[in-house]
């Protein structure tokens, strides 16, 4: 019986072996053509020669990078030293996109805990209106949001009505202006997963945690935290990430001082004003900077779990 | 001596549904207290009443004479052997026998030593370094129950602690749970819904019955003198016949049997009246025609041990006898007509 068994399991395996690569060519087809050919297309441009008009002279040229890290003076005749504008907007990018993770993670992992922990009947109602604001497109909301909070806005003229205030705040072009568009654009990034998370985490550990003496506040770093962990770190990736090369929040709410890596980024590929060369190369090093933070993680979480 | 726990009148309503009715009951120290009833009837409810992961709606709980209905769970000297064990999914097996340790602040050489020695108290010394997942539903059982055991509460819960291991290993745990609880002194309040687990293990048992004790006593006495059908019913076989009461007094009653033979047997009840008569069916004899009462042979079971004979009576009552499966035993067989004679203690005459 025990052969029998084994045998078709094997030869069910051999099956689905042989019809592996037609079953997966609309996966590798869509990875090529949407994944690899886009990026494939960056990295060569990055290393190409600026056309004055926009585009690229097909000539091989360092001109990109150099630009981005190397610093020779106005007229290009000092010596070369860092360049740290463009650095100095990466690390910008960085600490308004890590604050804005911070502030979503804050929100957001007690309104999954609130949601998960409703009733069966009741999360969908809730769920759905965590995601609401999402059928209005990004850049809309984004125009809104600029309008709600500008000097004679709504907000302004509530809270000078109600008492609060007496001068309008000034919030519009600050870097407030900045993270309340990343929060509220990516909010949701964070409630989703850590939502997953919570609803399959079972209460009897909590239950069990107490029975062992644990109080409420040890329980949820050593049981809650560490078992809803995967949620978070997704919901932390899927904010930082896109906070990270946004370029919609600080162009409309933030102002040029409050310039990130997407602004940069999409000003490049503008016609006339453009470098593409020069765009691409930023998109690569941004990438490879994301892919470097993952990698880190991966090792991390690697290492914790062959603890 | 304080009793361990005290249930005095405890009531336990979830929204309109009342699980408890006003249960009673006193755990005495170093007992082995089991919780029996039918699936439903609020066991796991008293369990986590006392344990603190619900609110009494009404009475209290006592836990050495204190009043505990104000303390947090994870102040109670009480640890649970959870029904769907609860082990934390993230710890390997070692370290989840050893968080109530740490939670007390014990260093980690001596938790890891102490709950090294739990587990080889339940025989998984060798699995102490995988993740619970990666374990057998058994294995997960007794590594629940070495964790609980861990801190030396005064006193475990255990909810159903056995019901996933298969019968040899379950039968050798029963005895293992026991001496254990003598060992160590601890006072276990065990629940279950298998009868003879109860009357093996326990010093004393609470037979439930849809949110009510039904009776509280030594296995003896649940079994020989039941107080009500429920009783009698749920533990062990029995028949259960109408009867007319001739005469009662005090705890022993005079019944007529179907067929009019009278016989006296003790009572659960003051009440003249019908009532129902609990016959167990190892203490009735099969005699010949003329004694006793009269009956046909209708089917016989082979139990390996025992041998069940189904039986009609004259007045058409079905009956079951157990007889022993002896060498020289005679098989009546179908179509013969006996006589039933009942053995002393074979009868109770019960409340309804
Ligand atoms: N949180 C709750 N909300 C509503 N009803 C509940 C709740 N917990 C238990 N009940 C009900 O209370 C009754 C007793 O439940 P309990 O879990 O105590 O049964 P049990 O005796 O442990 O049964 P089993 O042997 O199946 O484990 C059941 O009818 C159950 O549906
Ligand atoms: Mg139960």
């Amino acid at each position: 019986m025990a052969g029998v068994g084994s045998d078709s399991g094997a030869s069910a395996e051999t099956t689905y072996r042989s019809a592996r690569v037609p079953l997966l060519l609309p996966t590798w087809l869509m990875i090529g053509v949407f994944l690899v050919l886009p990026v494939a297309l960056m990295a060569v441009y990055s290393f190409l020669t600026k056309e004055m008009r926009g585009g690229v002279i097909w000539d091989f040229s360092l001109a990109a990078y150099d630009q981005f890290f190397v610093h020779r003076g106005l007229f290009g005749d000092e010596p070369p030293t860092l360049e740290w504008t463009y650095i100095s907007v990466f690390g910008r990018s960085i600490i308004q996109a890590a604050i804005a993770t911070v502030l979503c993670l804050l929100i957001g992992f007690p309104t999954a805990w609130f949601i998960a922990t409703r009733p069966p009947e009741t999360r969908g109602v809730w769920l759905f209106l965590v995601t609401v604001p999402y059928w209005v497109n990004l850049l809309i909301r984004t125009v809104s949001l600029r309008f709600l909070i500008r000097e004679n806005g709504p907000l302004n003229d509530a809270l000078m009505g109600a008492g609060v205030i007496s001068e309008p705040l000034a919030l519009i072009n600050t870097d407030f202006a900045v993270q309340l568009g990343l929060f509220y654009s990516y909010l949701p990034f964070m409630v989703l997963p850590i939502y997953a998370a919570v609803e399959r985490y079972n209460f009897t550990w909590s239950e069990a945690a107490a029975d062992l003496y644990a109080t409420r506040w040890v329980t949820l770093r050593e049981i809650v935290l560490p078992i809803v962990r995967p949620g978070i770190v997704a919901g932390c990736l899927l904010v930082f990430i896109p906070s990270l090369g946004a370029f919609l929040a600080p162009n409309l709410l933030g102002g040029a001082k409050n310039f990130m890596i997407g602004s940069l980024i999409e000003e490049q590929f503008k016609k006339s004003l453009g470098n593409w060369p020069f765009g691409a190369a930023v998109s690569m090093i941004l990438m490879s900077l994301v892919l470097i933070l993952l990698m880190i993680y991966a090792r991390s979480a690697a290492r914790q779990e062959a603890r | 001596m304080t009793n361990a726990v005290d249930i005095r009148k405890v009531t336990k309503v979830f929204g309109t549904f009342t699980a408890l009715h006003g249960v009673s009951l006193s755990i005495r120290d170093n007992e082995f207290f089991t919780l029996l009833g039918p699936s439903g009837c609020g066991k796991t409810t008293l369990l986590r009443l006392m344990a603190g992961f619900e609110e009494v709606s009404g009475g209290e709980i006592l836990l050495f004479g204190q009043n505990i209905a104000s303390l947090e769970p994870n102040l109670r000297p009480v640890n649970t052997v959870f029904q769907q064990y609860a082990l934390f999914p993230h710890m390997s097996v070692i370290d989840n026998v050893a968080f109530g340790l740490k939670m007390k602040g014990w260093t980690l050489p001596k938790r890891r030593a102490r709950a090294g020695e739990m587990l080889e108290m339940v025989h998984l010394s060798d699995f102490a370094d995988r993740l619970p997942t990666q374990l057998s539903g058994g294995q997960q059982q007794r590594v629940a129950l070495a964790r609980a055991l861990a801190p030396q509460p005064k006193v475990l819960l255990l909810d159903e602690p056995l019901s996933a291991l298969d019968l040899k290993l379950r039968q050798a745990m029963r005895m293992e749970l026991k001496q254990l609880q003598q060992g160590t002194g601890i006072t276990f309040i065990f629940v279950t819904h298998d009868q003879e687990e109860a009357l093996t293990m326990s010093n004393r048992i609470a037979v439930m019955s849809a949110g009510r004790v039904q009776q509280i006593g030594t296995p003896r006495e649940i079994y020989e003198t039941p107080v009500n059908r429920f009783v009698a019913d749920f533990i062990g076989e029995t028949n259960l016949l109408e009867v007319e009461v001739a005469a009662i007094a005090g705890d022993q009653a005079e019944v007529i049997l179907p067929g009019g033979q009278r016989v006296t047997c003790s009572s659960a009840t003051t009440e003249k009246g019908r009532h129902h008569l609990s016959v167990r069916p190892e203490r009735v004899t099969l005699g010949t025609v003329g004694s006793g009462m009269q009956a046909v042979v209708e089917q016989v079971v082979y139990l390996g041990t025992d041998l069940q004979v189904l039986v009609r009576l004259d007045g058409g009552t079905a009956m079951q006898v157990r007889i022993q499966n002896a060498a020289r035993t005679e098989v009546p067989s179908p179509g013969t007509r006996v006589g039933l004679t009942l053995e002393e203690g074979a009868a109770r005459l019960l409340a309804d």
